[in-house]
């Protein structure tokens, strides 16, 4: 997809709880993800997999535990403990980060979202990379058109090339085939396996089994909060993507 | 230079956006203009009777737009998860707040500069030999109506009952503003016009005060 210059980074999860009121959405999670490494998340509505990735990517703090990023050369990224939200952000390496709402504005086009958050991310040859990333996702010849008349597949395919722009270390998703046809998670399937292969970390949340699923080499599955199954064999992680609704 | 670029980037996609939806402009200019020409017909406005009562009623009707437009200017944000994108973009959160804040005073200017000879010709003012200085005491009182407004905006989208809270907070916290603005406009409409120079340092300190605040802190309004 792009020459890759970042160092393969990895994600620590240190018994990470986080509560809204007396809920507890997340209880004693404690795993790692190796810099690499495809992971995905699975799960019933509700169990966690959402704030697990929203904490990762640094827009949630935890209510206590550590949140750290290993690197491939051993050095921590973010090796202090988050104890605030503002540090949890400023820890956090190039994520990128899709969301289960496409995080672009429906007033721009195309083209001045994606121009738009390479400005902020200071993205260098930023008009060339949108450029690409429209070819890329297929939308170059609607990249003039205001992102309110596209269909959900086609937002989805922008909110992607958003999170790509910077050439992210490490990818959090959140169901990222949600409204894409079957061609549009063939795409997103063979990204995702070239960002791998590249030694991008991944992080996503999936419901069933598809193309996209059959690249994870690791599955974990929540259960209200807490982790119940973690398995990098691979007829164990289909099972997991398989039945995690059950 | 980090904070610069990214509030430029921002503040090109707030005035876009606008002026693609008009969503902010339109209110609230049919806003202000409804209260102008509804006292005027309330009223039989001669000169005097409208240097009076004419400074209060235009700074009224100028915050209470302000409260509508202020309104959806963090909400939007939350339709698409926009906000969470440009917290994960930006270096410096301040950013977003400045950005914000630089977009709103320009609407709430832009406004208050259509609705002036409008105001003047229905309430016989002559405003022409004291523009200039209607004009600075219209961008500082904009000015610390949009910083607090931005700032209450930011709170308030996240509340539960929003569309309640943020006049609730906006209005007794601009109040300051509201009394100062009015008595500086108060003199300059005079039969000898005047600048009130203790209402203009007034304006001053608590555009640089709630700026600050905001500059400091402005990030903690922006957490889940």
């Amino acid at each position: 997809m792009t020459s890759r210059g970042f160092s393969p980074t990895g994600i620590r999860f240190e018994n990470i709880e986080k509560r809204y009121g007396g809920l507890a959405a997340l209880r004693r999670i404690r795993f790692e993800i190796a810099p690499g490494e495809c992971v995905a998340l699975a799960g019933r509505n509700g169990s966690g997999k959402t704030t697990l990735l929203r904490i990762a990517a640094g827009l949630v703090c935890p209510s206590s535990g550590e949140l750290t990023f290993p690197s491939a050369a051993g050095a921590s990224a973010g090796a202090a403990p988050v104890t605030s939200k503002t540090e949890a952000v400023r820890a956090k390496p190039s994520a990128g980060f899709v969301a289960h709402a496409t995080m672009v504005y429906d007033e721009l086009t195309a083209e001045e979202n994606l121009l738009l958050f390479a400005r902020l991310q200071q993205t260098p040859n930023a008009t060339e990379r949108v450029e690409k990333l429209l070819h890329e996702v297929g939308l170059f010849d609607r990249r003039s058109s205001l992102v309110r008349t596209f269909s959900r597949g086609m937002r989805q395919r922008v909110a992607i090339a958003r999170a790509l722009l910077h050439e992210p270390s490490i990818l959090l998703l959140d169901e990222p085939s949600t409204g894409l046809d079957p061609q549009g998670v063939g795409w997103l399937a063979a990204t995702l396996r070239q960002l791998r292969d590249a030694g991008c970390t991944i992080l996503m949340s999936l419901h069933g089994e598809s193309e996209i699923s059959m690249l994870a080499t690791r599955a974990i599955r929540l259960d209200a909060g807490l982790i119940v199954a973690d398995t990098r064999t691979g007829a164990e992680v289909r099972s997991i993507l398989t039945f995690a609704d059950a | 230079m980090s904070l610069l670029s990214s509030t430029t980037a921002l503040l090109g996609k707030e005035l876009r956006t606008e002026f693609r939806s008009r969503e902010l402009l339109t209110t609230t200019v049919v806003f202000i203009l409804m209260v102008i020409v509804l006292f005027s017909f309330t009223f039989d406005p001669t000169y005097n009777e409208s240097r009076r009562f004419g400074p209060g009623l235009l700074w009224l009707a100028f915050l209470f737009a302000a409260s509508l437009m202020l309104q959806p200017c963090f909400l939007r944000e939350q339709n698409n998860d926009t906000l969470s994108a440009l917290r994960l973009s930006v270096s410096d959160p301040f950013a977003i707040f400045l950005a914000k804040l630089i977009a709103n005073t320009l609407f709430l200017l832009f406004t208050e500069v259509l609705m002036l000879p409008i105001f003047a010709v229905l309430y016989n003012v002559p405003v022409l030999r004291v523009l200039g200085q209607l004009l600075l005491v219209f961008f500082l009182g904009s000015l610390g109506v949009s910083i607090a407004g931005t700032a209450l905006s930011a709170i308030s989208a996240q509340a539960r009952m929003r569309e309640l809270l943020l006049p609730l907070l906006l209005l007794p916290l601009l109040t300051p503003v509201l009394v100062a603005s009015t008595q500086v406009t108060v003199g300059l409409l005079d039969a000898s016009p005047f600048l009130e120079w203790k209402g203009v340092g007034f304006l001053v300190v608590f555009d640089v005060i709630f700026l600050t605040a905001l500059w400091l802190f402005g990030e903690y309004l922006l957490e889940e």
